[in-house]
């Protein structure tokens, strides 16, 4: 059936692609080689001081009558360290339908809702591509029937997701690894559907005045993984993902006022142990053209805290982060953003820093940098406390 | 009779508003005024616009940008800027509601995290996209953003000109004291606009060229230069493809409609 569906899929995606003139594609994308290097000697023997990668992410967009839209936008990667880096994914591959009353997008598509900068907790349409990169912001694409209304009292959406995408996590080669690697072979489900269970979302967003809020519930197979300790196809150790379902409500509200930001994100979910609400809540305030240069200067701060404490999945239980946004406004749209986070109940301290400029029109170079300055041995973040990196990104656009 | 009464009626509608006025503050808001009303009625336009950065060693970098503006009955124009070109942000969009008072929305999409990011307003005086245009210099110009002095008549290339000074009213969060625009008294159309800065020094100098008529109405340039005189920077607008009364809706400004945006 399911081979069924996918040549079902190639056949639609072919037929599109040779489609005769005068319909056209257009294409564009991106080709990125990645080197990291990594300061400490890794703490598992099998992992790698250096890494080199190279990703494709092309995306070819049709547009047809009526404002109705084709998008495929395959991603792969190879990966010179770690084999579960090296991966394919198709990010989208979608019919966007429109008309005065209502639009539908059909396929693998991306959604993102959220406000705050260093933790997305309300984002969960999409499973997170964890071997990505270690902020959670880049996304596995996600099956979808998506409906959205847009009317003069809000946008209310309707999500049928009908199958589940499994988060991905290094190999036993890779860096940002648990003690024991995770095995995503050998994920455990709490429903008998597994991966097939029909996950469903419902949500309002509106905008009055100064004032952008959004408030969802979602029923499904939560994005968050427990974790089981089991044993491999050799009898080894091995952590094993165990994905629940759960029912989720978020509400996401953001204000600005004058050169403040002020933002908000919570969560109530239940079917992963006791039922629990988390939230996130900051601000960022911008200084604009500083002294006349043309610089802005943005400084953020946030505070999370999740109910379940020491046992918060997302590692972000009672946590302060600051930051800070430069952007240089000069032709080459360098920018720099720089954060610390640091954990309110034990020692846990992180910095980073994301950095971008363009060094030809079709030609960017990102800098990132990751340092965790100290951690306790109870936290997620232990097992990467010799992980620090930089990791230098080179992409050509086309 | 029904002549002379077609007649009589387009004079009225024609005179100039500017007689009635007296003091040069009244005479710059009638000109003002007047220049806006010629505008009116446009319903809603979209162009194309090159964007041309200019460092001071003559280096150019280009951008390619989509525009498309929707007026607004009672309130600010809605305007909308896609980045097609460099390629790295193509896709990116600037959504802004003008408000005649207060502050504007605004909100930027980015494409790669498919986030819709609400941006502080009070940026007026910040750099649009790395350019020597401001935010509030690209944000529709509203009659109630500013305050009028009329200083003197004077030719400028061969055309009868007003030289009016505008006073922003949010004096907190503009970069600027005072502009200086010239407005030929034919067409009301700005053809140089001079920008002081805080300390009330020559900041920059905007001019236009190659205005043309649309809809038998509507001016519009081909051509703006900004040239910034205290960093030796210049932007050079080219606009092609105006197309006017094309039947854009209040939902093709939504934030909603920017996660669909190409």
């Amino acid at each position: 059936m399911k081979i069924l569906v996918f040549l079902l899929i190639v056949k639609m995606v072919l037929s599109l692609v040779f489609i005769p003139q005068p319909y056209s594609f257009d294409l564009s994308g991106n080709v990125t080689v990645e080197g990291r290097y990594f300061f400490y000697e890794p703490l598992f023997a099998e992992q790698e001081r250096h890494d080199i990668s190279l990703s494709i992410e092309p995306e070819f967009y049709h547009e047809l009558d009526a404002g109705s839209s084709f998008t495929f936008t395959p991603f792969i990667r190879t990966d010179y360290a770690d084999s579960e880096r090296s991966h394919f994914d198709i990010r989208e591959l979608n019919y966007l339908w429109v008309n005065d009353i209502w639009e539908m997008r059909l396929g693998i598509s991306k959604v993102f809702w959220g406000v705050t900068e260093f933790l997305h907790l309300v984002d969960i349409i999409n499973q997170t591509d964890f071997v990505e990169y270690i902020d959670g912001e880049d996304k596995l694409g996600q099956p979808m029937i998506h409906v959205s209304i847009p009317r003069e009292w809000g946008v209310v959406d309707f999500f049928i997701l009908p199958y589940f995408r499994e988060r991905t996590f290094p190999g036993e080669k890779g860096r940002f690894r648990s003690l024991l690697a995770v095995d995503t072979d050998r994920a455990v489900y709490e429903s008998a559907d597994e991966e097939n269970h029909i996950d469903f979302a419902l949500r309002y967003s509106h905008t009055v005045g100064d004032w952008d809020f959004g408030m969802y519930h979602f029923n499904g197979t939560g994005r968050e993984p427990a974790f089981l300790t089991g044993v491999d196809s050799d009898g080894r150790p091995v952590i094993r993902p165990f994905y629940e379902l759960i029912d989720q409500t978020g509400l996401d509200l953001q204000t600005v006022q004058g050169n403040w930001l002020l933002k908000l994100e919570s969560i109530y979910r239940s079917g992963q142990g006791e039922s629990f609400y988390a939230a996130v809540g900051g601000f960022e305030y911008s200084f604009v053209n500083i002294a006349l240069s043309g610089i802005d200067l943005g400084l953020i701060g946030e505070w999370a805290y999740d109910d379940r404490g020491k046992e918060a999945t997302t590692g972000f239980n009672n946590d302060i982060m600051i930051g800070t946004r430069l952007e240089i406004n000069d032709a080459s749209s360098t920018e720099v953003l720089a954060g610390f986070n640091e954990d309110l109940e034990n020692s846990d301290r992180i910095f980073f820093l994301e950095s971008s400029r363009r060094l030809r029109d079709n030609l960017k170079i990102v800098v990132d940098a990751y340092f965790v300055i100290d951690s306790s041995e109870d936290s997620t973040i232990y097992s990467f406390r010799d992980d620090d990196n930089m990791k230098v990104e080179l992409s050509w656009y086309f | 009779m029904k002549k002379l009464l077609i007649l009589l009626m387009s004079t009225l509608i024609l005179m100039p508003v500017i007689l009635s006025a007296e003091t040069p503050e009244e005479n710059g808001l009638a000109i003002a005024t007047e220049m806006d009303r010629r505008d009116k009625g446009f319903k809603d336009v979209t162009a194309n616009m090159l964007m041309v950065l200019k460092n001071r060693h003559g280096q150019e970098s280009t951008r390619r940008i989509r525009m498309k503006v929707l007026e607004v009955e009672g309130d600010g124009d809605k305007s909308l800027m896609i980045f097609d070109n460099p390629k790295d942000v193509k896709g990116t969009a600037f959504l802004n509601f003008t408000h005649k008072k207060g502050d504007d929305d605004q909100w930027m999409y980015l494409p790669a995290l498919k986030r819709v990011k609400r941006i502080s307003s009070r940026n007026k005086s910040g750099s649009f996209m790395g350019s020597e245009f401001a935010y509030e210099d690209i944000s529709s110009q509203e009659v109630e953003k500013y305050t009028y002095k009329w200083i003197r008549d004077e030719e400028y290339k061969g055309m009868d000109c007003f030289i009016v000074e505008y006073y922003p009213v949010d004096k907190k969060n503009s970069g600027y004291t005072r502009q200086v625009s010239w407005i030929d008294k034919l067409e009301y159309r700005a053809h140089k606009v001079e920008y002081f800065d805080r300390k009330n020094s020559h900041l920059k100098t905007l001019t236009f060229k190659e205005y043309k008529k649309y809809l038998d109405r509507f001016w519009r340039a081909d051509e703006m230069n900004m040239v910034n005189h205290q960093n030796g920077k210049s932007t050079r607008l080219e606009f092609s493809d105006y197309d006017f009364q094309t039947g854009l809706k209040d939902k093709d400004f939504s934030k909603n409609s920017l996660k669909r945006i190409r």
